[in-house]
């Protein structure tokens, strides 16, 4: 009979774990949500004021940049693309994308980076270096309002299901995947923080943990230490890869960059 | 030479008060920090900002390591007479960073 009871409870207990699960997962599934929504008030008060928003700061120094001859080619970013309001408009809602010369999928940082070494004849900017950050961050700032939409399909397909493995991949001494807290949990607390979808349309962003501007691939790398694993270069293909799979998991969210976030 | 912005409203009336903001791109090191290899971070901060309207000074603020980064300020001051607006940060070696608006008071 007791033993009975037990299992009863224990059945109850597990039957209401689970619903809460489910009902956690339909939230999410509900729709993508920008990590935006999940900001104090003050936080989002901070982000909509183009002068308090600090990211506003590597918006105009990369604008400066933009415009700057770079390399032996004497040429400035401007000097083929012109008005970035204009040639720029669309480039954040795509990146990551297939390119045809690099034969695999990009992002925007290499994208730029490819346009340094073979039209400026400049070289790379390194990887969250004070001046790639800026020219991104006022690369994906002409897209913003826009919805993300990035290119899945073709021969981006192969990173696309990479990108989608390492998310549900459990990794690190706490043997976590990505959707184990910003699929299943959202919404949910890790100490005072509130666990958000994890969507990247924000990206390039100001976080205020870091008082600076950071990237997708930092704060994936973030992540990872966080669940204390080893985390990838910040460039590799696997974040890359995830980058594209992150992209697609906020379609249609606008991009907002650059954002705020804690 | 660091990145700022300055807002000063482009006119006035006489006698209106009006809002100025100035900010800077700055790391404000705190030095408490360290770096991945475990080597202090040495303390790199801004200790003055400094606005003058037409000429004479109208806000001073001295500052310490306990400030964010690219630090912000928001003050009010009266439009008085048409004038320039200067905006001044002194970091703690010495170097000194400029920016400049004006406000035409109608």
């Amino acid at each position: 009979m007791r033993t009975l009871i037990l299992a009863t409870v224990a059945a109850a207990a597990f039957t209401a774990i689970a619903a809460g699960r489910v009902s956690q997962k339909d939230s999410a599934q509900s729709g993508p949500r920008s990590g935006y929504s999940y900001l104090a008030p003050e936080t989002q008060r901070l982000q909509e004021d183009d002068f308090a928003n600090p990211g506003m700061l590597w918006v105009e120094q990369g604008e400066v940049l933009w415009n700057q001859p770079a390399g032996l080619s004497g040429k400035s970013c401007a000097t083929c693309h012109g008005d970035a309001a204009q040639s720029m408009r669309t480039a954040a809602t795509r990146y990551p994308a297939y390119s045809l010369a690099a034969r695999h999928v990009i992002n925007l940082e290499q994208q730029i980076n490819r346009c340094r070494t073979t039209r400026q004849v400049a070289s790379a900017l390194p990887y969250e270096s004070q001046n790639q950050l800026a020219l991104t961050t006022f690369i994906s700032y002409q897209a913003r309002g826009l919805p993300m939409n990035v290119a899945i399909a073709g021969p981006a397909a192969e990173s696309f299901r990479r990108g989608r493995t390492f998310f549900y991949l459990r990794r690190g001494q706490l043997d976590l995947s990505c959707s184990n807290c910003h699929e299943e949990h959202p919404g949910g607390h890790l100490h005072g923080e509130t666990i958000s979808q994890g969507q990247v349309n924000g990206f390039p962003i100001y976080r205020q943990l870091w008082q600076a501007m950071g990237s997708t691939h930092r704060m994936f790398a973030w992540c990872n230490e966080a669940v204390r694993a080893k985390p990838y270069p910040a460039g590799s293909q696997e974040y890359v890869d995830l980058e594209l799979y992150e992209r697609w998991r906020g379609r249609g969210l606008p991009v907002e960059t650059p954002a705020i976030r804690r | 030479m660091p990145n700022t912005r300055v807002r000063v409203p482009n006119t006035a009336k006489a006698g209106e008060v009006v809002e100025i903001r100035a900010m800077i791109m700055h790391p404000m090191e705190n030095g408490f920090r360290v770096d991945s290899q475990g080597t202090a971070i040495p303390v790199h901060i801004i200790t003055d900002f400094v606005c003058s309207y037409d000429g004479a000074e109208a806000f001073r603020v001295r500052l310490e390591p306990g400030l964010s980064a690219n630090p912000t300020f928001s003050f009010f001051i009266r439009a008085t007479q048409s004038g320039p607006v200067d905006f001044l940060w002194q970091d703690q070696d010495g170097t000194i960073t400029k920016a400049s608006a004006s406000i035409e008071v109608t």
